[in-house]
């Protein structure tokens, strides 16, 4: 579904992915687990295309997309859950999620919105409060949602995880869990390599702008390198 | 009593016209961080271009509906060939790029037009409304009205509609709106088109009362900074408040002082606010836009 080869990006001159192969077919949960400034994040922002890329390419449902500008990727079935949430915190907890169905003006923005308030009841509570004053969990969930208002056929997840307490992660892990039954295809990055190596069909690990290993996400686990490097046991 | 309230209402009527201009600074600035000191000039364009398409033999409505357009597209223009070439430049250069712009404009307007003054017939006429014994023109009225009805409409614009919304969006975190699919140059433009418009209207509204000339611009320019800057730029309820308060405190130390001094004092007050409220009377206090 989403293929990833040779990809390279800079930031001004200096190159931060090396080359970098990805493979993502229908239906499975992809993870990329890496540490910090591995990378990760710059690979999400060229798939979504908010991060130019210098060399190699980027092929989506057969479609190539280098010259696709952003907005017109989330048309193409691609939609992302940022790192930092990156939720428009001046406006309210509805105005955001009707925003992330910005294309969309038929009756199945109500129902994907219902949808997505039983995912996560708490947003439905704090519906017309402004997104800036929810708490970080809470930012996370609202960020997750407003992507899948997208109507997304791959949905990529900057790490979800980041700063929350392991209550909340594993409640955002069951929902990507519950989203893959629904058919739907995740790219999920992460710096908690264990618990997205969990939920993961298939897993990369990534240092410094390259992949560096590959497997199923099971295979990967038991790795002793990958356990002594990233899962800390 | 009635020497106060016939300074209120002409300060109401210039605070109006600030209003809209204030307005215009604020979309801008929202949706692209960049001051567009251009604003002035699109209520020039508003008065001239009025002026002589009425001249030429239109109707006045038409003419001013003429107007309008051409200001939003000189607007659209600006963005297209001008600032969305620069994107990716420091803020300041962009400042400098509007600040050229509006050079450009009014060199443009000496030469499309003429250097004279011009007026066209009021709406309603010229007789004076009495109000408690102080009196205000029709066309003050319709300044004022006018301008209620921008803010109105603007108002249900931002709350109301997706694209509102989404320009709202965009103001507020750029990269987010794109991961949602909001084409934000798109957004740049219409907010471009829809400053110069309502700058515009301002124009074609002053000018029976003011007159209109190709240099009036700088000016309009300054006070409608000034009074964003003394609400709060980037708030639309500050450049109203803005508008109004610098309009108010013009006429009444014209009224009670002196009107040499009545745009220093205005400075005098505004620099005072913004010494004690950095952020302007209505601003968000984040200081990440440098």
């Amino acid at each position: 579904m989403l293929s990833v080869e040779n990809l390279r990006s800079r930031y001004g001159r200096i190159e931060v992915l090396h080359g970098v192969d990805i493979e993502v077919r229908s239906g499975e949960i992809i993870t990329v687990v890496g540490a910090n400034g591995a990378g990760k994040t710059t690979l999400l922002r060229c798939i979504s295309g908010v991060q130019p890329i210098s060399g190699g390419g980027i092929v989506f449902r057969g479609e190539t997309l280098q010259t696709v500008p952003a907005h017109r990727r989330v048309a193409l079935g691609l939609s992302q859950s940022p790192e930092g949430r990156q939720i428009f915190t001046n406006l309210s907890v509805e105005e955001n999620l009707r925003l992330g169905a910005y294309l969309f003006a038929d009756e199945r923005v109500e129902t994907d919105m219902a949808e997505a308030f039983a995912l996560f009841p708490i947003l439905r509570e704090k519906r017309n409060l402004a997104a800036g004053g929810l708490s970080g969990g809470q930012q996370q969930m609202l960020a997750i949602a407003r992507a899948l208002m997208a109507r997304p056929a791959c949905l990529l997840l900057d790490e979800p995880s980041m700063g929350l307490a392991p209550i909340l992660v594993a409640q955002i892990l069951d929902v990507v869990k519950d989203l893959k039954k629904r058919g739907l295809t995740v790219l999920l990055v992460e710096q908690n390599a264990y618990a997205a190596l969990q939920v993961a069909d298939r897993g990369y690990v990534m240092e410094t702008g390259r992949i560096t290993m590959s497997g199923p996400a099971e295979q990967l686990i038991a790795d002793e390198r990958i356990r002594t490097a990233y899962l800390g046991v | 009593m009635t020497e106060l309230l016939q300074f209120v209402l002409s300060g109401v009527t210039v605070g109006a016209v600030y209003a809209l201009v204030a307005l215009g600074f604020t979309i801008i600035y929202n949706a692209s961080n960049v001051v567009n000191f251009a604003q002035g000039e699109f209520v020039m364009l508003g008065g001239m271009v009025t002026f002589f398409a009425w001249q030429a033999g239109l109707p006045l409505p038409l003419a001013a509906a003429l107007a309008i357009l051409a200001a939003a597209a000189v607007g659209v223009a600006l963005n297209k060939l001008a600032v969305e070439r620069a994107r990716g430049a420091p803020v300041v250069s962009l400042i400098i790029i509007t600040i050229g712009a509006s050079i450009f404009l009014r060199g443009g307007a000496q030469l499309v037009f003429d250097k004279q003054l011009h007026r066209f017939p009021a709406i309603s006429g010229d007789e004076p409304i009495n109000i408690g014994g102080a009196t205000i023109l029709p066309q003050g009225l319709w300044v004022i009205a006018g301008a209620a009805l921008v803010f109105a409409l603007l108002y249900v614009f931002f709350t109301r509609t997706l694209t509102g919304k989404a320009i709202l969006a965009t103001a507020n975190n750029r990269v987010a709106a794109r991961l949602v699919g909001i084409n934000t140059d798109h957004m740049m433009t219409l907010s471009f088109a829809l400053s110069a418009a309502i700058g515009a209207l301002a124009g074609v509204l002053m000018t029976p009362i003011t007159l209109t000339s190709y240099d009036l611009g700088v000016a309009y320019a300054l006070k409608g900074f000034a009074a964003a800057m003394l609400g709060g730029m980037g708030v639309p309820a500050g450049a109203l408040a803005g508008g109004l308060l610098l309009g108010l405190i013009e006429a009444l130390t014209a009224g009670y002082i002196s009107s040499v001094y009545k745009d220093a004092v205005a400075f005098i007050v505004i620099l005072a606010v913004l010494f004690a409220m950095p952020q302007g009377l209505f601003g968000r206090k984040s200081t990440d836009r440098v």
